[in-house]
């Protein structure tokens, strides 16, 4: 088996045990403290996305009852919304948050192979945190140009923020790519360089794989939206035309000439699609692990897993154009992107297959992290579905800008990879902090949060075959929609308003926890992977003590038939095994 | 957009085939005892070198990416070809022989002969610095010749190009910069002065090759 494994590596992993408390908890380069660090700042960005959601739900629900949403402030909320939530919410804490936390542990590393470039990716990241925020407080206010900043709207008069805001957006994006560059070359060469003995490629748990994956994306599709900012920064500080064509605003030529918005939208969704999955693989690989765990049973189709995840990664680069079909293309385009796009079912499919057929017979125990496992493969197999309606152009094109769209791509890339990040946080809750949360809380989390969202998106896609618009401030009387819409509209308020409110309980729980909560035990899943083996809850600086583990099997050793437990860790040699019988059949 | 896909497909297709190699016919459900003394593969090789390439893919994809918006750009009606300053033909060679000089330097390091490091690297920047420098010539001399940035989409892509291009050799000089610190002062060992040349050396040849593809594309445009 051709296996690269890092084994007498130790002396050359520098350990420098952090003293002082700055050392310790801000100046930190121990992955699980800049992991945590990552894991804050971005669920508190969420919050404020969060925020800027019950604003626009408040409007569309009900219109015009409150004087602080105006129609320019109302496109900030939208704006800010999805780029926050899609940016420096999901790609941060499932790359630089989990991604930090897991990939050492889950390989069996000291540490990421450059911490200190691990620490400054972060610094960096907070930076482009506080110029995103910044834009609420310069005159004119944020951007109002929509997430995909489409030119030429985004830098004409008329637009919000189109003085300050635009610009602090486009500059923070900016410093966001050069932390997700620091951090991911660390994330590919900490799994590429730094495994511990026996751990191969294809014993990693699949969460490092879909890390591993989702970030080979990102480092090669970042660059495009780094291209498109810095362009557009150009078109709009130094008035070239890249992107903006001869147009006359409010009367006056601002100078332009003969420019392509369509050549941002190739450039945009160049990286806006692989985005999608830089978001959706960690959740796949994650899910499949507690699957696998809570339900005692290997994963199904481990090599197939993987490959699929593979298979993703590299479809998702040609499938752009799908976001593009409106913006008018040469049919047979239309036809090929159509055609990718529904390819690219195939390997989804078979990731959904093998999660069900994981459950299958195991011996399902309904955790709270099992829940959101579970409670994601509806949500994506519903979100999954209604992009295979949107992925075939003549379907799209009626259907484009409708609120269809939106429920699609909120349960497709908002709810399900939410759903995960809350799993994931559930499970790794006490090794995190060494302590054990309340389940019952837990499981009303869930079934409010699962339930709730249902609430919101269902009745979301009616109302968009009804072709009821997104991204309208307000609806006007228009003939196609029936007052009803409007109740339709105000219930989604009123479920999105609820849902937010109980997401309360997670941190009443989490801060309850850390109070009170009962000490944990450090393997209270009776979980295989690595993490779970370390010699102190939670892990120290160094994560293993004197000696690096050493892998002898895959992560899914459970349930094996003729042992005493139903787990055995990945670090256990099969001549140590419980019942000192493996031959490693197939089981 | 053809080029950026045919770029990805290539670094695709390095790491299907890498990725083949580690999972082809394994059999990851089977436990194994793996001794003590099991080796480091092929690819234990050394981190840096990797990080650095995987780097270079990084910036191999942000070219590719601008190249592929030149080509879509380009088809417009109002680009009018840019008459390239011949300037650019010196800057290309010291350039070359920037890059020359440093594999000589690298050979030295690895030969231990270490008298050589510091001219080789002296050499290297100030032929590096000359580089830099004439582009910022031939941007004047643009300007001169009233060619700014604003006058045709083809000057943009000129400046943004060499802009890019200059501000990864800047890059390059900081890292360049604390090797040549390290051998004056002669402090570190030579084996971390060694990797740091080796590193540079293949960032120099890197970026020498982006150069040479963009300076051939803004001459046959």
């Amino acid at each position: 088996m051709a296996y690269v494994a890092i084994a007498d590596r130790d002396h050359e992993i520098e350990h420098h045990d952090p003293q002082t408390f700055i050392t310790k908890y801000i100046w930190s380069q121990d992955h699980k403290v800049i992991a945590v660090q990552y894991g804050l700042t971005a669920i508190f960005v969420g919050l404020i996305a969060l925020g800027l959601s019950a604003m626009m739900r408040l409007q569309l629900g009900f219109p015009d009852q409150f004087s602080f949403i105006n129609p320019e402030n109302y496109y900030q909320f939208v704006t800010m919304h999805g780029m926050i939530m899609v940016i420096y919410l999901l790609t941060a804490l499932f790359l630089g948050g989990f991604g930090n936390y897991l990939i050492p542990l889950m390989c069996g590393s000291r540490d990421m192979v450059f911490p200190y470039l691990n620490m400054l990716s972060y610094w960096v990241y907070l930076l482009s945190v506080i110029i995103l925020l910044a834009s609420f407080f310069v005159p004119g206010g944020s951007t109002g140009a929509g997430w995909t900043l489409y030119p030429p709207q985004a830098i004409m008069q008329g637009t919000p923020g189109v003085d300050w805001g635009i610009l602090l957006m486009l500059g923070s994006l900016a410093v966001f790519i050069v932390a997700f560059t620091m951090g991911g070359l660390n994330y590919i060469t900490t799994v590429l360089q730094a495994r511990c003995r026996g751990m191969t490629l294809m014993r990693m748990p699949l969460s490092v794989w879909g890390i591993f994956i989702a970030t080979v994306l990102g480092l090669l599709a970042f660059p495009a939206l780094l291209v498109s900012a810095i362009m557009m920064l150009f078109d709009k500080i130094l008035l070239t035309s890249f992107f903006m064509p001869a147009i006359s605003s409010m009367g006056a030529d601002p100078g332009y000439t003969g420019g392509s918005p369509i050549l941002f939208q190739h450039l945009f969704w160049f990286f806006g699609h692989p985005e999608v999955y830089i978001v959706a693989l960690p959740a796949f690989g994650i899910v499949s692990d507690l699957l696998s765990t809570h339900a005692r049973k290997n994963i199904f189709g481990y090599r197939m897993m993987v490959w699929a995840i593979v298979a993703i990664g590299g479809l998702s680069f040609v499938v752009w154009a799908h976001h593009m079909y409106v913006s008018g293309m040469n049919p047979y385009f239309g036809f090929f992107f159509a055609t990718t796009t529904l390819i690219i079912a195939v390997p989804t499919a078979i990731k959904v297959y093998n999660w069900v057929l994981t459950l299958w017979e195991g011996n399902i125990h309904l955790r709270v992290p099992m829940l959101f496992a579970i409670g994601f493969i509806f949500t994506f197999i519903h979100g999954g579905l209604t992009g295979l309606f949107l992925g075939n152009v003549t379907i799209d094109l009626p259907l484009s800008d409708t609120y269809f769209v939106v429920a699609h791509f909120h349960m497709v890339m908002g709810v399900s990879p939410v759903l995960v990040v809350f799993g994931a946080i559930y499970h790794w809750w006490p090794k995190i902090t060494g302590r054990m949360y309340h389940e019952t809380l837990g499981k009303w989390h869930f079934w409010m949060t699962f339930l709730g969202t249902y609430a919101i998106y269902l009745p979301m896609h009616y109302l968009g075959f009804q072709g009821v618009p997104r991204r309208y401030f307000a609806m006007g009387n228009t003939e196609f929609m029936p007052d009803s819409a409007q109740d339709l509209n105000a219930w989604i308020t009123m479920s999105a308003l609820f849902v937010a409110a109980t997401q309360v309980l997670f941190f009443i729980n989490m801060i309850w926890s850390l109070a009170k909560g009962p000490k944990a035990d450090p393997n209270p899943w009776n979980a295989t992977t690595l993490e779970w083996q370390t010699p102190d809850n939670p892990p120290k600086h160094g994560n293993w003590g004197h000696e690096l583990p050493v892998a002898h099997r895959w992560a899914y050793d459970y349930s094996v038939p003729g042992y005493e437990d139903d787990f055995i860790p990945q670090n256990v040699s099969p001549d140590d095994a419980p019942a000192g019988r493996d031959h490693g059949g197939a089981h | 957009m053809t080029i950026a896909l045919g770029f990805l497909a290539l670094i695709l297709a390095t790491l299907l085939g890498w990725l083949l190699k580690q999972s082809f016919n394994t059999q990851p459900w089977i436990a194994d005892v793996v001794s003590e003394t099991a080796h480091q593969g092929p690819l234990g090789t050394n981190t840096r070198l990797i990080a650095l390439l995987a780097f270079l893919a990084v910036v191999s994809s942000f070219f590719a990416l601008i190249l592929s918006a030149y080509a879509l750009r380009m088809e417009l009606g109002d680009w009018v070809p840019l008459s390239e300053p011949q300037l650019l033909w010196t800057n290309t060679a010291m350039l070359i022989l920037a890059s020359i000089v440093f594999q000589w330097t690298r050979n030295a390091a690895a030969r231990n002969q270490s008298t050589r490091l510091l001219p080789g690297l002296l050499v290297t920047g100030v032929l590096t610095t000359g580089f830099v420098v004439g582009q910022l010539i031939a941007w004047q001399q643009l300007q001169a010749t009233g060619q700014f940035i604003t006058s045709n989409p083809a000057n943009a892509f000129f400046y943004f190009l060499t802009g890019a291009h200059a501000v990864h050799i800047a890059g390059g000089m900081y890292v360049w910069a604390r090797a040549t610190i390290k051998v004056v002062l002669g402090r570190g060992d030579d084996r971390a002065v060694g990797r740091s040349i080796e590193l540079c050396t293949i960032y120099w040849h890197f970026l020498l090759l982006v150069w040479l593809v963009l300076f051939g594309l803004l001459l046959s445009t």
